[in-house]
């Protein structure tokens, strides 16, 4: 198997703070090839959103103590000085935000915007610059491009700036596109067609796309890999399939048990995880998650678990025996569903 | 847009008139002295006094009164008869400050004539001072806010806390004793005889009589803006677009100096807006310290004799200005922020 297309090892993102150490990203490694989707899985403050910030280089490292090792194309992100870092951010690993009312600058045209990131890593005139931002308002299907690209932000919809900002994210044909919450702010439908079209341009574009949200059912159809975090570190990974049909960690099951079945008859209650996300100041000793786990027992409380293959690719976190865990999944998880 | 403005510019006249009324009221029907005593002098006898009191006007009703007062302010002549037979036949031209009215219980003076002759010395002073100010608050606002808690970051809110926390009369005198008094750099006070109209202020200005109130007011505002800009800047830098510039790999110079301060400065247009239209309503303190004859020390003297003529002309010129200033304000705002459109 050739090198993979992004490779990050054992990452850790530390903030020092006044009340204490921040532990955002405690020891996260993935992979991801050319043409993959891997969607990132957890609740708000698991570290999904600054593991990717720190993949682009968006995380002051004087703010924060960060190690590990991304590799992209062969070379150590975390290495590069700032100025190469400059010219794969944007052009080759690009990022959409969640909020797309917010992350358009409201001052300038969105044409220009779009544009403006062409130019800082094409040598072409402005004018060509200002084309192939027409162009690419026109590929995420926004109608009348060319008027549009003269209008402010304000005058978009939400959808449609989020529209523009995966323009602006593809104009320069990147190899990893990151998509934080993508969907998070916009409505319903508008979900829907913001997720299809991430799928079509990545097969349009070839790229690798990372979709990190806080919601399973929205990235069931869309991933190939789903890496479920808690509290800054890799619960379980595993393949689409594995994670919504065989899932091995108490944290995905709570996961996959609170979201609301629309099928169901019979009106129950939504069943949400107990507790709260702990804070990434004082993490539980042992595993992160025994105090909300309803399985936990002897060594849950002492020892971290480390994330262990169970059959190739798929791999949990959890002291549970394996035979434990399928019995639990099988009579309690599942059956419920 | 032209709607707009035209119901502004109404709204601005409803203002005016409110203002007039009001300033009216208060120094007819709260004086401290009688005018017409004053304009006749200590030694009189009470018909004297009543003479003073008829030439004056001050012997008709409230209304007709202020319809004298008011008549002055509108550039036509009233075509109103219900109020046309409350006054008496209108004199003169009935242009902005009639001078058949509107002459000072003072020096009887038209106070046209008197505020004419003033509001080139506010003027000169505000616009001055506020030129200092924003060359010295913006860039001092900016370098503060990209190189926080730097050591000339903090030199520089020091330099603003002190500049907040003076009090204008103090500065202004230390700097006269300073730099007049024991160094005699720059020239003391006073604007002198002969230097009339926006011509003899300039003149002022180029000898250097300004330079002293314009480092007084300006140090204040610079201060104060440079916390301002210092604020914004933080403030627009944590915002998702500017993660966005950074994400598109632009180099962090043009994120701050082209997404980040356009952000910030947007407000410094309203603020400063807003200042100079109360600084050429009369800068008082700054005025009397450097014994400038501008607007802010009128104000203060008729008030102080009863002048009400005069203290209504410079009332309503400040509601004037302060009610453009706000117009200028608004509709530059529409210039520099795309999400503001008036219809």
């Amino acid at each position: 198997m050739a090198q993979p297309l992004l490779e990050v090892k054992d990452l850790k993102v530390h903030f020092p703070t006044d009340d204490g150490l921040v532990k955002a990203v405690d020891g996260v490694s993935y992979s991801l090839e050319a043409g993959e989707t891997l969607g990132i899985v957890g609740e708000s403050g698991s570290g999904k959103s600054v593991s990717s910030l720190t993949v682009m280089g968006l995380i002051n490292p004087k703010q924060a103590k960060i190690s590990g090792e991304v590799f992209f194309q062969g070379q150590d992100l975390l290495k590069l000085p700032k100025d190469e870092m400059r010219t794969i951010r944007g052009a080759k690993i690009s990022m959409i935000f969640q909020d797309p009312m917010t992350s358009l600058h409201p001052f300038y045209k969105v044409g220009f915007q779009i544009a403006e990131a062409i130019l800082e890593h094409q040598d072409i005139s402005k004018q060509e610059a200002f084309d192939q931002a027409v162009e690419m308002l026109a590929r995420v299907n926004i109608p009348h491009p060319k008027d549009r690209a003269s209008q402010y932000p304000h005058e978009f919809s939400g959808g449609m700036r989020q529209r523009a900002m995966i323009a602006m994210a593809l104009s320069l044909n990147p190899d990893v596109l990151i998509a934080d919450e993508p969907t998070t702010a916009l409505d319903v439908t508008v979900q829907a067609q913001i997720l299809d079209l991430i799928d079509r341009l990545k097969s349009e574009f070839n790229a690798a796309v990372i979709i990190i949200t806080h919601d399973l059912g929205v990235v069931a159809e869309h991933c190939d890999d789903i890496m479920v975090m808690y509290a800054g570190k890799a619960a379980e990974f595993g393949d689409t399939d594995d994670i919504y049909y065989k899932p091995l960690h108490p944290y995905t099951w709570g996961l996959l048990s609170s979201i609301p079945r629309l099928d169901e008859i019979k009106q129950e209650r939504l069943n949400p995880i107990r507790g709260l996300p702990p804070s990434l100041i004082q993490v539980p000793p042992g595993c992160a998650f025994h105090p909300r786990c309803p399985y936990k027992f002897d060594p849950c409380d002492r020892d971290v678990p480390q994330l262990l293959p169970v059959d190739g690719h798929h791999a949990a976190a959890c002291h549970l025996s394996l035979a434990d865990k399928e019995r639990i999944r099988d009579e309690e998880v599942l059956a419920r569903r | 847009m032209g709607k707009y403005l035209v119901r502004r510019a109404l709204f601005m006249i409803l203002v005016i008139v409110i203002v007039s009324f009001l300033t009216f009221l208060i120094f007819v029907k709260l004086p401290a002295g009688d005018p017409a005593r004053r304009a006749v002098g200590r030694t009189t006898n009470p018909e004297e006094i009543e003479n003073a009191r008829r030439a004056f006007g001050l012997d008709k009703p409230l209304h007709v009164q202020y319809w004298r007062f008011l008549k002055g302010f509108i550039p036509w002549p009233p075509s109103d008869p219900v109020l046309m037979l409350l006054s008496e036949p209108p004199r003169g031209d009935g242009l902005w400050l009639n001078e058949d009215v509107y002459f000072s219980y003072g020096g009887f003076i038209p106070v046209r004539e008197e505020l004419a002759r003033r509001i080139p010395i506010t003027g000169t002073l505000a616009i001055g001072a506020a030129v200092i100010w924003l060359l010295l608050g913006i860039p001092i606002g900016i370098l503060s806010g990209v190189r926080r808690r730097s050591v000339a970051d903090r030199a520089a809110m020091i330099f603003a806390i002190v500049g907040v926390s003076m009090p204008i009369f103090w500065l202004a005198q230390l700097l006269l004793y300073g730099f007049w008094f024991k160094l005699d750099l720059l020239p003391a006070s006073g604007i002198p005889i002969g230097y009339n109209g926006w011509g003899g202020a300039l003149r002022a200005a180029l000898e250097g009589r300004f330079i002293l109130p314009w480092v007084s007011l300006a140090y204040i505002n610079a201060a104060f803006y440079a916390r301002m800009v210092r604020g914004n800047l933080i403030e627009t830098m944590n915002e998702d677009y500017i993660r966005t510039a950074r994400a598109k790999g632009l180099s962090e110079r043009r994120v701050i100096y082209k997404h980040g301060l356009r952000g910030a400065l947007t407000p410094v247009v309203t603020m400063l807006g807003l200042d100079v239209g109360l600084l050429l309503g009369g800068a008082f303190i700054t005025e009397t310290v450097f014994g400038l004859p501008g607007i802010g020390q009128l104000a203060v003297q008729s008030i102080s004799t009863n002048d009400f003529p005069m203290v209504m002309g410079v009332t309503i010129l400040g509601a004037f200005i302060i009610a453009v200033a706000n117009l200028v304000v608004d509709v530059a705002y529409a210039f520099v922020d795309p999400r503001v459109r008036y219809t």
